[in-house]
């Protein structure tokens, strides 16, 4: 069953007007800035918002269809994790994932046991009893997530789950996150602003502004060929997913690069196009992450320029660069040069896949 | 210390404020300070559990109590429309809901008298079916108590529901909870402290009642004399008894004043 969702919403200055499916086993991420209308979306699939018209359903199962159904919020199969996890203060980890199933009818023995493996599954069998204000952030969202999941819902839906955490700890939940969602089987709905958050935990990016999809494709697609300048500044982002050993990555397309932090098995590496330096000849003292690189298109966005380049077979095989057209200007860029292309290692940035 | 630590910013403070300040602050004092004063402290507990005063503090409290209970059974509910339901005018019930705080209780007494005595709009009609008659028994004094308290419990519970985050409940729902067992569970406790503070306001407003009480309810020893009526009445008799019951209720004042300063109730705001 695939959720289908026609979503209209209208108020006073705003109006929100997109479509989104997600299948079993999916997880979809709703991109866009601040004030796009992601979290109106979320709401309104939610039940905590009803549409002004379209629908939503869940294969024959109509959940809104204005004016006729409305479905509320604690009679659709969700579950919710909130940007700021919203766990019940004067309830015990524990009695916050056992909420939502005895609010469901299961009994308070079973559900309390039920909570307990939850909590073992994410590592926090030893803070049943703690209250939230005592978690850490990253505790806190793993108790929101199984407080979301234990109700085994049909439909995930994660409203910013990484934005309340510190730069330290996303890194490691972020993967963890990822480990969970491929383990759900229901589908998942991701509603970020961060690029990285939705390029490494979604299978399909809806990317909205204004309201409106502008683009929607798999990730790596989307990277690709992003279809809008906007987009494209979004979305631009070398990212890459690989094998590190020590601090050498063999990227899964070919060609490999160096990080500056020694680490081990799969990871995602990502860095801005803006840590790109292009150079018509072989660069004195040969920095580690050097490659021979081909352009392969130019595209003019506000202040810089961004170079398409082929870096394969030593680097990798689609490479972005941002440089000033002063620059584009004294290299003479023209599509099929051949050009030498470097990265400083401490620009990258290396995550658990 | 310094001479110069004892300066502050700002300088001295201008004889022409300071002057009705302290006589401000000696007025509200001094009648406090005279009935301490005044109390037969020496016969004091003797005459504390004398069967008269005993009569009075007890059905005071049970009145008290009772009616803080029937405000808690209407209030809360009351204050969660306010707050939270979509409500027609609801500024203007908010505001009816207020007036007995501004009403002087012996126009509540009146109208309560109007209405649920036995010639009254509603009495008329418990006692043609029920036999049962409200003006002149404890049950009165209940009702009158409540009546006069009631806004004290809606006002503090709407405020602490106002500052509660809705998003919660929202969480709630998401989680399959209905809308009962989400205020339950959810809103009840985060308002706790501000349900907890309206009670105590509403139970020494209650402790207190004279108007609306001896206008509704009368003044029948054992039955409806309620401390406030019994430091009335002991005053024309023998007013080392109302001298000792005032101190009995100046206590109770200073008891609730000082739980309403302890931080889980002010830790709300």
């Amino acid at each position: 069953m695939t959720l289908y969702a026609d979503l209209q919403v209208s108020r006073a200055a705003f109006r929100l007007d997109l479509e989104l499916s997600v299948d079993p086993g999916e997880v979809v991420a709703l991109l866009g800035p601040n004030g796009a209308g992601k979290t109106t979306a979320l709401r309104a699939i939610a039940g905590l918002l009803p549409l002004t018209d379209g629908r939503i359903r869940l294969g024959d199962e109509v959940w809104d269809e204005p004016p006729r159904v409305f479905r509320p919020a604690d009679h659709r199969p969700i579950g919710v994790v909130f940007q700021d996890y919203l766990l019940f203060d004067h309830l015990s980890a524990l009695e916050n994932v056992a909420f939502g199933l005895r609010a469901r009818g299961t009994d308070k023995h079973s559900a309390r046991a039920a909570a307990t493996r939850w909590l073992e599954t994410v590592g926090l069998g030893d803070h049943l009893k703690t209250r939230p204000r005592s978690l850490s952030g990253g505790q806190a969202q793993r108790v929101a997530l199984v407080r979301a999941l234990a109700t085994t819902p049909e439909l995930l839906l994660l409203d910013e789950p990484l934005a309340a955490l510190d730069a330290s700890t996303t890194l490691h939940v972020r993967a963890e996150l990822g480990e969970h969602l491929r383990r759900y089987q229901g589908r998942t709905l991701l509603v970020t602003h961060d690029p990285l958050d939705a390029m490494v935990l979604a299978d399909r990016l809806v990317i909205v502004e204004h309201g409106r999809v502008v683009q929607e494709g798999a990730p790596t697609e989307i990277a690709r060929r992003p279809r809008t300048e906007y987009v494209a500044q979004l979305v631009g982002l070398n990212l890459y997913r690989g094998t590190a050993q020590g601090t050498t990555v063999a990227l899964s397309g070919g060609g490999s690069l160096t990080i500056a932090a020694p680490t081990s098995g799969g990871v995602h590496v990502a860095f801005p196009p803006s840590a790109i330096s292009l150079y018509a000849e072989q660069p004195a003292g040969s920095p580690r992450n050097t490659w021979p690189a081909v352009v392969t298109g130019l595209e003019q966005h506000a202040h810089t320029v961004r170079v398409r380049l082929d870096a394969s077979p030593a680097g990798p095989g689609t490479l972005l660069a941002d440089i000033t057209p002063a620059a584009v200007a004294e290299l003479r860029l023209t599509p099929g040069q051949h050009l030498h292309a470097t990265l400083k290692a401490t620009e990258i940035q290396t995550y658990p896949s | 210390m310094s001479p110069r630590g004892s300066r502050r910013i700002g300088g001295r403070v201008p004889l022409i404020l300071l002057l009705p300040a302290l006589l401000g602050l000696a007025f509200l004092l001094v009648p406090l300070l005279g009935l301490l004063a005044q109390a037969p402290w020496s016969t004091l507990p003797s005459r504390l559990f004398s069967a008269d005063v005993g009569q009075a503090l007890k059905l005071s409290l049970l009145c008290a109590s009772a009616a803080t209970a029937l405000c808690l059974f209407l209030g809360v509910p009351l204050a969660w429309l306010l707050a939270r339901a979509e409500l027609p005018g609801r500024g203007l019930i908010r505001a009816l809901v207020t007036v007995p705080l501004v009403l002087p209780p012996v126009v509540g007494g009146v109208a309560l008298l109007l209405v649920l005595g036995r010639r009254g709009l509603i009495g008329e009609r418990l006692d043609l079916w029920f036999g049962f008659s409200l003006p002149f028994t404890t049950a009165g004094v209940i009702v009158a108590e409540a009546f006069v308290a009631m806004p004290f419990l809606v006002i503090s519970v709407e405020g602490a529901l106002r500052a509660a985050d809705p998003r919660y409940e929202e969480a709630a729902a998401t989680l399959g909870a209905g809308r009962w067992l989400t205020f339950r569970r959810v809103t009840l406790p985060s308002i706790a402290p501000g349900v907890v503070a309206g009670a105590v306001l509403c139970w020494a407003r209650a402790l207190g009642e004279f108007g609306a009480t001896i206008t509704f309810a009368g003044n029948l020893p054992g039955r409806t004399t309620t401390m406030p009526l019994a430091v009335y009445l002991a005053l024309e008799t023998d007013p080392d008894v109302a001298v000792v019951l005032s101190v009995v209720l100046l206590a109770v004042s200073v008891v609730v004043l000082a739980c309403l300063r302890e931080r889980w109730i002010s830790g709300l705001r």
